[in-house]
């Protein structure tokens, strides 16, 4: 049995302690939320924050997540009012969507860390999310917006 | 008019120049710590020979991809056996540990990820920070062996500490980097000898 604290709840999950985080996530505790991608850390769709770190849950086992903080795209803020899921739908970024789950929570480190970035850290720290649909620059400025809105006071 | 020379100043010529090639040999033939020489390492006795012999070896596990894809000449790590630039671009960051949302550990593991085109793993996986960047792409055989044996730009490590250095558990991952990637030129125990006989008969540089 392997514990697990996951968007401020605890689970106890009966699986072997290779399966990756991402599997756990959604086939486990049914969080489909997080998105499978590539599968070898290359595309940054299944990306989750561990202990604060954008991890890319696909490649991380579970027995690395044991007893760490984990949190996914559905315990990013409660009512999902955090400031970039704000900008996001204010600069109505997605297209497909489907990458979405994984830039928003990478870019939230990034904010975490540099909360008024410019476009170089921006695309710094999103190089390792790739958009098929090409939001590239809608994601820019969702980030800066959400910046602003931190700045004003949101809660990130 | 005629230019006439000596018997006398020929091999007068002659001496001088094989006095000047002699020291010039010497400088080539340098311990590798430029500033400190042979009493950095500690040692009195020298096999200069043996040394620079030792070192071409060493050399050639240090510039494989293994070793040469972590110690890039830029920002980014490099990638692969041809040593291409790092898909993705992650920056090395203050501490090498990467930044923002592009830390090395976030895809790096504690191990290897099984399979082909995945991340190798290891707990320590960073590059070197950017205060003191160990740079060995593009470093001749001689740049970088006097630049492992400066204190000030070897990550402060002593004789002792760069002996210990090869049995590292990140050094030593070299040769276990996971599916399809080519390990260095040189067995393990190898290398280690190797770096051994180098450093125990004095550190010289080669001459290029």
């Amino acid at each position: 049995m392997i514990s697990l604290k996951i968007n401020q709840k605890q689970y106890d999950v009966d699986v072997n302690p290779d399966m990756p985080l991402l599997w756990v996530l959604r086939d486990v505790l049914q969080m489909p939320g997080t998105k499978y991608g590539c599968g070898v850390a290359s595309c940054g769709a299944c990306t989750v924050h561990l202990n604060g770190d954008a991890v890319r849950s696909c490649v991380t086992k579970i027995s690395r997540a044991a007893n760490q903080e984990v949190v996914t795209i559905e315990g990013l803020s409660p009512n999902g009012d955090h400031p970039l899921q704000k900008a996001w739908l204010e600069a109505d970024v997605p297209q497909c969507g489907y990458c979405q789950s994984g830039q928003i929570m990478s870019a939230a480190v990034l904010l975490r860390e540099k909360p008024d970035p410019t476009d170089q850290d921006i695309d710094d720290a999103m190089n390792g999310n790739l958009c098929r649909c090409g939001t590239y620059l809608l994601i820019r400025k969702a980030i800066h917006l959400a910046a602003d809105m931190q700045k004003q006071g949101a809660k990130i | 008019m005629k230019n006439v020379k000596s018997p006398l100043s020929k091999a007068f010529v002659i001496v001088i120049s094989l006095i000047l090639f002699i020291g010039m040999s010497a400088f080539l033939l340098e311990p590798a710590s430029s500033t400190t020489g042979n009493e950095y390492l500690g040692y009195k006795a020298k096999d200069s020979a043996a040394s620079v012999k030792a070192f071409a070896d060493v050399y050639r596990v240090l510039m494989s991809p293994r070793c040469m894809n972590c110690h890039p000449a830029g920002e980014v790590p490099l990638q692969g056996d041809d040593s291409h630039i790092h898909q993705m671009l992650p920056k090395r960051g203050k501490d090498g540990n990467g930044i923002y949302a592009m830390k090395c550990k976030n895809c790096h593991q504690p191990s290897n990820t099984p399979g082909l085109n995945t991340p190798p793993g290891n707990p320590k996986w960073a590059l070197p920070p950017a205060d003191m960047k160990m740079v060995f792409e593009g470093k001749s055989a001689r740049e970088l062996a006097q630049q492992i044996l400066d204190i000030k730009r070897n990550g402060h490590k002593t004789k002792e500490m760069l002996i210990e250095h090869a049995r590292d558990t990140l050094v030593k991952a070299a040769w276990d980097m996971g599916e399809g990637r080519k390990p260095p030129p040189l067995t393990y125990s190898q290398f280690v000898k190797a770096w051994d006989t180098w450093i125990n008969t004095g550190g010289y540089a080669p001459r290029k």
